[in-house]
């Protein structure tokens, strides 16, 4: 049975698409068929941090207006098996995606994956709005930070009133909150929400923390999922949320500082 | 710990605990408000609409304020009352308040 999960925040900038790539990445890895679909029309970048960006011909606009069919429009990742991305345009508005075409869309690629990942734009608007409406299941991913927290409540908000599930009155989206950013040095200096706080104010199921890291960065320069680098403790922190979705008990990492020696001390090493 | 941090910990301590309490207010009453839309604009009509029964009143000499606390929040209708027979000015406050 396959399921729709849509990664979404309401804030810009907190991980969505790093995320979207990265789960998405870490779920075919396990051996389950799954497509990530970039739903920021007009803002397309997942192509870019999943560094297929040049292999982009037909993307889910021309899917929906006819110009292509799905398969022409999917792109086959070289480094990993099960692994597929369907490109949102560049030059078109948010306005061409309509419910009924990614109604469609979703449900052929239903038939054909496991896992269907939603990387939705930012904002509430109708872009977001259409990224979850389908969603079985929603990853929030939030930063420990005021106005990260209270959009992430917002969308939570929007997921329960105004998805299908909601409107079909079935079970509700079941929803996963993804912290991303976080910086337990901080969080131990008390500049910093903790995990605690924010689930406790969210209050939703907590999937991962996701440190702050430098391989974050050097990942999306060289246009590489973050679960793929090994060495990288967010790279790590995504494959244990990975695991965690898929059912196994894993306790959390990097909640601690990492002791670092003098030498890191002096030349900040890469994290 | 090194002697920057020590100092640096004392001066920022606070901040995250500001954070979640903020959050934890605003976050409340946005729950609440979530599916309706604000109220406050249609109660100062309505009560303008009830207090021009009795009174003559300028609608736009009303004032509605909302102070939303942890406890306790308050709402506070001051509406300024015409001059009375005298000539004389004056201003009468109506007060209430409202748990939650």
């Amino acid at each position: 049975m396959s399921e729709v999960i849509v990664v979404t925040s309401g804030k810009g900038g907190v991980g969505k698409t790093t995320s979207s790539a990265a789960f998405a990445t870490g779920l075919a890895m396990r051996g389950y068929k799954t497509v990530v679909v970039d739903f920021d029309v007009g803002l397309r970048n997942l192509d870019l941090i999943m560094g297929c960006e040049r292999r982009v011909v037909f993307d889910i606009i021309n899917v929906i207006q006819g110009d292509a069919n799905l398969k022409q429009a999917l792109i086959k990742d070289k480094r990993v098996d099960n692994l597929w991305i369907l490109p949102a345009s560049q030059t078109r508005d948010k306005d061409a995606l309509t419910k009924e075409g990614v109604e469609k869309i979703l449900n052929e690629l239903r038939e054909t994956h496991d896992y269907i990942v939603c990387d939705s734009p930012a904002g509430i608007e109708r872009g977001a709005q259409l990224a979850l409406y389908f969603a079985d299941q929603a990853i929030v991913v939030t930063n420990p930070e005021v106005s990260s927290v209270r959009d992430s409540d917002r969308i939570l908000g929007v997921l329960a009133s105004r998805s299908q599930r909601a409107e079909q009155e079935r079970e509700p989206v079941k929803e996963h909150l993804m912290l991303t950013r976080y910086d337990s040095s901080r969080v131990d200096r008390g500049e910093m929400l903790n995990v605690t706080d924010v689930q406790e104010i969210l209050a939703i199921p907590l999937l991962g923390i996701i440190p702050e890291s430098q391989s974050v960065l050097q990942a999306s320069n060289q246009g590489v999922p973050v679960i793929l680098e090994e060495g990288s403790a967010a790279g790590r922190a995504y494959a244990d949320a990975v695991s965690r979705f898929l059912g196994e008990d894993i306790p959390h990492r990097f909640l601690t500082p990492e002791k670092k020696g003098l030498f890191s001390r002096l030349f900040r090493g890469a994290a | 710990m090194s002697l920057m941090d020590f100092f640096r910990a004392k001066r920022s301590k606070a901040s995250a605990s500001t954070a979640r309490d903020r959050l934890q207010i605003v976050l409340a009453h946005e729950r609440i408000s979530r599916d309706g839309d604000d109220f406050l604009p249609r109660l100062q009509k309505e009560l303008m609409e009830v207090i021009a029964r009795y009174v003559a009143v300028d609608q736009n000499k009303a004032m509605v304020k909302l102070d939303r606390g942890d406890d306790v929040s308050t709402l506070e209708i001051e509406i300024e009352l015409p001059s009375t027979a005298t000539g004389e000015r004056r201003g009468e406050r109506m007060q209430a308040a409202s748990n939650g």
